[in-house]
């Protein structure tokens, strides 16, 4: 008998279809098990309670009228804390947006509620998204559910380990360097950062603009995929967004990689990889070549100088885009000040944490006169390099597959005290933004100390349906692990679950 | 070749982002940003001569449209999570004597 969190968010969306599992009950479900969990992995920054037994029931009687079709309708998710939703508390798990609720709802999201999301709540993320382990949160740090003394990955670590921890079904996060497949990786979990443009940014709170991109986290790639294809949309309410064809994401789930071609950069593979890692990824590779994929390594170059040029476009673009962050018209104001400017920079210095203000610092220093040509215009021509870097190996290869992440999750506590080495923690990942690509982490095994390694797939721009293809075919080969923790506090509740229902939630 | 930022940079810095540093909080602020500097003084290795600074990785062009309004007067919303307000305006400390 198998009990409702051990669904991946589509088996369960057509056993709601089939009326097997009612949507309140699937969200109870859900709610049993944050309950449980939250006190020990605090996922979630705001946990919609009053709301979402009674948004279950609406969008059951959308699924019984017939007024519903979706693949996903009446699944419980979670949306990270950047991405505005309506009348519910929107922080960026920062002191100076505490008190914000959003009037609007961005159009992730409302495509998803549309669609029939059940939304749990919010989930943690590093202070407006900058950070690689959500320990930059003003409101405390998430825990790995494969270890509470190690951290989720970031920034996005709220959304993975709700996902990993069965906490929700599947979840939004945002990407900008790594931000969805760094804490896949770290939680075990599947995450896709889409190509630049593919989802509208509108209602997501911004830090790197021309980096920034919403993307799914989930069990695994069907669910990920069925997720992307419902969020991805051309809108005018976001300029960058990208008019593009081919978005039927889903159909390419076919477990079939016979002549694909697969590009493993050497460089990546180099000083500072851990050898686990190393080798869960290799073998992951071995699994692609058996299924029929032309496999060969090349180098890809320019690897080590993405993240200098990063740290220095992301940071200036962050601080362009939070000085809205003021006092004025939103958030947190000083208590006391001596003027307007004064109270500008009360606010700000006080509602801001120190990563987010080192961040703003050196941006406004990069951007400035007498910098701006040494910094920020070197940084974009590197950024103009690397962009050309994967053009040539996409001249070769359908997809370049290489580590997510260069080790499993480091303890909590360990990252902070050298922002740099943290830094280097997204070597692998940082360059898929700088050149606008899709890239995915799936799970491919796991490390002597049980904690998760994720395997990366990256494509070329527009190219997601290589990249889901390869994933597919790869997890076709393995089943989905769920941390111990999260079976454990499942299974203890499914006599009451069977119980209530009698013997419905049994399936 | 290690940087290092002056006090009036600093200061010009901190005006720039609009933060109003401790004494403790700006020196740590040096030091961090001397290191990042360091570090992304790595990217002097690369001969970027002639190639041009890359803002977006598609090309993106303007994007216009009529000039007619389409939203209706959204004031009260726009307020609503003002920290203060006054006769449906933002409140902020007098600024012109």
């Amino acid at each position: 008998m198998k009990n409702i969190l051990d669904l991946t968010a589509m088996e369960l969306g057509r056993r709601i279809k089939k009326r097997e599992i009612g949507v309140a009950e699937a969200a109870r479900a859900s709610l049993a098990q944050m309950e449980a969990l939250e006190p020990t992995l605090n996922c979630y920054v705001t946990i919609n309670e009053k709301l979402v037994l009674k948004q279950a029931e609406k969008v059951q009687s959308r699924i019984d009228s017939g007024e519903l079709d979706s693949p996903l309708a009446g699944v419980p998710a979670a949306v990270k804390d950047n991405l505005c939703l309506e009348g519910l508390p929107t922080t960026c798990s920062s002191r100076i947006l505490e008190n914000f609720v959003p009037t609007y709802t961005a159009e992730a999201v409302q495509r998803l509620l549309d669609a029939g999301m059940v939304v749990l709540g919010k989930t943690n993320m590093d202070e407006f998204a900058m950070g690689s382990t959500t320990e930059t949160s003003a409101f405390g740090v998430t825990r790995n559910p494969w270890n509470p003394d190690h951290v989720p990955g970031g920034s996005s670590g709220g959304s993975c380990a709700a996902v990993a921890a069965g906490e929700c079904f599947y979840a939004l996060g945002s990407d900008t360097g790594g931000s969805i497949r760094q804490p896949s990786s770290l939680c075990g979990v599947t995450g896709i950062k889409p190509t630049y443009g593919t989802v509208s940014r509108y209602g997501l709170i911004a830090y790197g603009s021309s980096l920034d991109q919403i993307g799914p986290v989930g069990r695994n790639v069907e669910d990920c995929a069925a997720v992307l294809e419902m969020i991805a949309s051309y809108d005018k309410k976001d300029s960058t967004s990208v008019s593009r064809k081919d978005c039927d994401f889903t159909r390419a789930l076919v477990d079939d990689v016979r002549g694909m071609k697969i590009g493993i950069p050497r460089d990546y593979f180099g000083e500072g990889l851990d050898d686990e890692v190393r080798a869960a990824v290799l073998k992951a590779a071995e699994v692609l070549r058996d299924k029929g994929a032309l496999v060969e390594e090349f180098d890809l170059s320019l690897v080590e100088y993405a993240i200098p040029a990063y740290y220095v476009i992301a940071s200036a673009e962050a601080s362009s885009n939070l000085s809205r962050f003021d006092g004025v018209k939103y958030g947190f104001r000083a208590k006391e000040y001596e003027g307007l400017h004064s109270m500008y920079k009360r606010s700000r210095s006080q509602g801001f944490g120190p990563e987010v203000k080192r961040r703003i610092m050196l941006g406004s220093f990069v951007l400035s006169s007498g910098y701006y040509d040494a910094y920020y215009l070197k940084a974009l021509r590197t950024k103009a390099l690397i962009k050309k870097a994967f053009d040539k190996a996409f001249e070769r290869y359908d997809v370049i597959l290489g580590p997510t992440a260069p080790s499993t999750a480091p303890k909590l506590g360990e990252s902070l005290k050298d922002p740099l080495k943290m830094y280097l923690g997204d070597i692998y990942t940082i360059s898929v933004n700088l050149a606008g690509l899709p890239g995915m982490s799936v799970p491919c095994g796991r490390d002597r100390k049980g904690l998760p390694i994720g395997l990366q797939l990256i494509g070329d721009c527009f190219k997601e349906k290589n990249i889901l293809r390869a994933g597919y075919a790869f997890e076709c080969s393995r089943s989905y692990e769920m941390p111990k923790m999260a079976q454990e506090s499942a299974a203890g509740r499914m006599t009451d679950n069977v119980t209530e229902k009698g013997g419905g939630a049994g399936i | 070749m290690a940087n290092t930022i002056s006090d009036e940079t600093m200061e010009y810095v901190g005006i720039l982002a609009k933060l109003e540093l401790t004494k403790e909080e700006r020196e740590e602020a040096r030091r961090d940003m001397e290191r990042m500097l360091d570090y992304i003084d790595k990217l002097n290795e690369l001969d970027t001569d002639g190639v041009e600074p890359m803002t977006h990785v598609f090309p993106v062009n303007n994007v216009f449209r009529e000039d007619v309004v389409t939203n209706g007067d959204d004031r009260e919303n726009i307020l609503k999570n003002a920290p203060r307000k006054k006769e449906g305006a933002f409140q902020v400390p007098k600024t012109v004597e």
